[in-house]
């Protein structure tokens, strides 16, 4: 089941019935039952993604008070986020300090996730042979998906908190003194928990990749007289690069958005992109927080635009 | 059978136990810890063993109203299970040919899938305001609003789950047999038929992987509810909202009970894949019995 996941396949090069043979004449046409099959699917995201997203671009232009929108146009949105960015100057305004933030979270996240995330779809890929333990030990990779991220996170609280086990273990060995503050409800737990939740998306799709190169090509490598390191450099890299790129484009949309767990895990002590189009919408202030959407919609589809600069998303789903 | 490992191989089998380890540890201490005795706190040692956290859960007298929740989240997790499968199903038999619109649909739905959360929730929560605005403006003033757990809650979900369905079918129909069809065709199956006693019974397992995925992901979900569920809140929106103030162990309780429905959920359905799985290898696919 999870191999299905993690073998996806493409659109374009599914074979078979491109031309319908009908045994009989049939009152349907094939592109109006094309269009019977897929519309449903196609009208859910018109209404519940497509048109929302419009939504938020338009209001995003519109004024408001302390209590409701009001459909006039204004930039109101936008100057109330970018308030004080050139007055400012030299320094960095919220919003910018804001966003540095988030960018670094996001390298952060993104460096370890593809770190693991690499090694761990190696060795299913290459060292686990049977095919059964290889989709045994991805099953284990995917099972935490299938539950609650809320829960993956609270369940640091009893190892990382003031009492929890990390500290008490630290003091019993003497190697501290003083329980460490910086484990729970900061920086550090955030990048933690982030790296716990999403290592899953950056395993799937580098694995996805390593599974099609041809063994033939490594032992061809090896043949030729290169090194392990010289193999995985020139060789096993550079066939899994797309499966990296797609990795990391799931990783770093979803950190750049990301507001719950650096709400949990930093204490909502934390400011992130995220955070403040929730921090707006709890105020009522939704052409503000649509702006602020439009702006991280911006960042994220220029971070997109350049990494899929490097592979084609659609030729590898 | 095999020659011998290299090092390498040792290396990375420890670093892969690691991560299983590092994924599966922190769940497993509070699965423990859910079972505090009376007096037991947030964090180990365990104070007592008990069921006591647990049982004052269901008695209600806790902190959230963890029955009605409960039924929300179980009812709308049925509800989007039910239309991933089959949204899904269709949208992916529609991919096997080419159609105008192909790239729409499927840059829709990866779009769908990166697009943060928050944007997706905050813009289905102004369009269903804008909803309601005009329904008050033309037509009936008293008129409340038109979000709620099956409307706004309801697409949000959607627009989470069915990219994941989408994909899956890909991956099915990449493996699948068109000559399987076209025997069937040849034999006179009407296209229903064909779908109903050949190409279905091949997809069985993969098509209760994507109501797997379909009904987890909404169980869980929490993003895309944020902005988008109305009034009422579902399970992992409760549990979030306890995160801040809570100080004994009920949350963990709370995690534990949701989590088994997560694992329940998860073992029934591998555990059917794993019979069909058995029942295809065994007997060949029953695909055709209803034909002959």
């Amino acid at each position: 089941m999870s191999e299905e996941v993690l073998q996806q396949a493409s659109p374009g090069l599914i074979p078979g019935s491109g031309t319908v043979r009908a045994a009989k004449p049939t009152r349907l046409s094939p592109s109006f039952i094309s269009w019977l099959q897929a519309g449903p699917m196609m009208l859910v995201f018109l209404a519940f993604f497509l048109i929302p997203l419009v939504f938020v671009v338009i209001v995003s232009f519109w004024d408001y008070n302390e209590y409701q929108l009001l459909p006039a146009f204004s930039g109101r949105g936008y100057t109330d986020t970018f308030e004080g960015c050139i007055a400012q100057l030299p320094d960095l305004c919220t919003i910018g300090k804001t966003y540095l933030k988030t960018l670094k979270l996001c390298f952060m996240v993104w460096g370890i996730t593809l770190f693991i995330g690499f090694w761990v779809a190696y060795f299913l890929a290459f060292h686990v042979r049977s095919k059964t333990w290889q989709m045994g030990l991805s099953l284990l990779c995917t099972i935490p998906f299938w539950t609650s991220n809320v829960i993956r996170m609270i369940a640091w609280i009893p190892l990382l908190g003031r009492n929890g086990l990390v500290n008490s273990g630290l003091i019993k060995t003497g190697l501290i003194n003083h329980p460490v503050e910086w484990l729970l409800f900061s920086e550090f737990s955030v990048v933690l928990a982030l790296v716990h939740l999403f290592t899953f998306f950056m395993v799937v799709p580098i694995f996805n990749s390593m599974i099609r190169i041809d063994k033939s090509l490594i032992e061809a490598a090896y043949d030729a007289g290169a090194t392990g390191f010289q193999t995985l450099v020139n060789v096993i890299i550079p066939l899994a690069k797309p499966g990296i790129v797609i990795g990391s484009i799931f990783v770093i949309t979803i950190v750049m958005g990301d507001f719950i767990t650096i709400g949990v895990m930093g204490g909502q002590q934390i400011a992130a992109a995220g955070k403040i189009i929730e921090t707006r919408v709890n105020a009522l202030q939704f052409p503000a927080a649509a702006a602020n959407a439009v702006i991280l919609l911006v960042i994220t589809f220029l971070i997109i635009t350049m990494m899929s600069r490097i592979v084609d998303i659609k030729k590898e789903l | 059978m095999k020659e011998g490992r290299p090092r390498s191989f040792y290396v990375l089998a420890i670093f892969f136990a690691a991560y299983v380890l590092f994924l599966y540890g922190p769940m497993i201490a509070i699965y423990v810890l859910s079972f505090q005795g009376p007096q037991g706190g947030l964090t180990f040692p365990m104070n007592g063993v008990s069921t006591f956290w647990i049982a004052k859960l269901f008695q209600g007298t806790g902190i959230v109203d963890l029955g009605a929740a409960f039924r929300r989240s179980l009812l709308l997790g049925v509800i989007v299970m039910i239309v991933t499968v089959v949204l899904s199903v269709a949208a992916g038999m529609a991919f096997r040919r080419k159609f105008r619109a192909q790239s729409i649909l499927f840059y829709s739905a990866i779009a769908s899938l990166i697009v943060p959360s928050i944007i997706t929730s905050l813009g289905i929560s102004l369009e269903f305001r804008i909803i309601d605005d005009l329904i008050k403006a033309h037509w009936n003033e008293n008129f409340e609003t038109s979000m709620g757990l099956l409307t706004s809650g309801l697409g949000a979900h959607l627009t989470w789950t069915l990219p994941f369905g989408l994909l899956i079918m890909f991956a099915i129909f990449n493996r699948f047999d068109p000559r399987l069809e076209e025997a069937a065709r040849d034999f006179g199956a009407t296209p229903w038929q064909t779908f109903r006693h050949v190409v279905l019974p091949i997809i069985l397992p993969s098509v209760i992987g994507i109501g797997l995925f379909g009904f987890t992901l909404s169980w869980d979900e929490l993003a895309r509810s944020s902005q988008a569920i109305g009034a009422v809140n579902t399970l992992p929106l409760d549990l979030q909202g306890l995160t801040t103030t809570v100080t004994n162990p009920d949350i963990y309780a709370l995690g534990t009970v949701i989590s088994a429905v997560s694992f329940t959920v998860i073992t029934l359905a591998l555990g059917t894949i794993h019979m069909l799985n058995k029942r295809q290898a065994a007997k060949g696919s029953d695909a055709g019995k209803g034909l002959v």
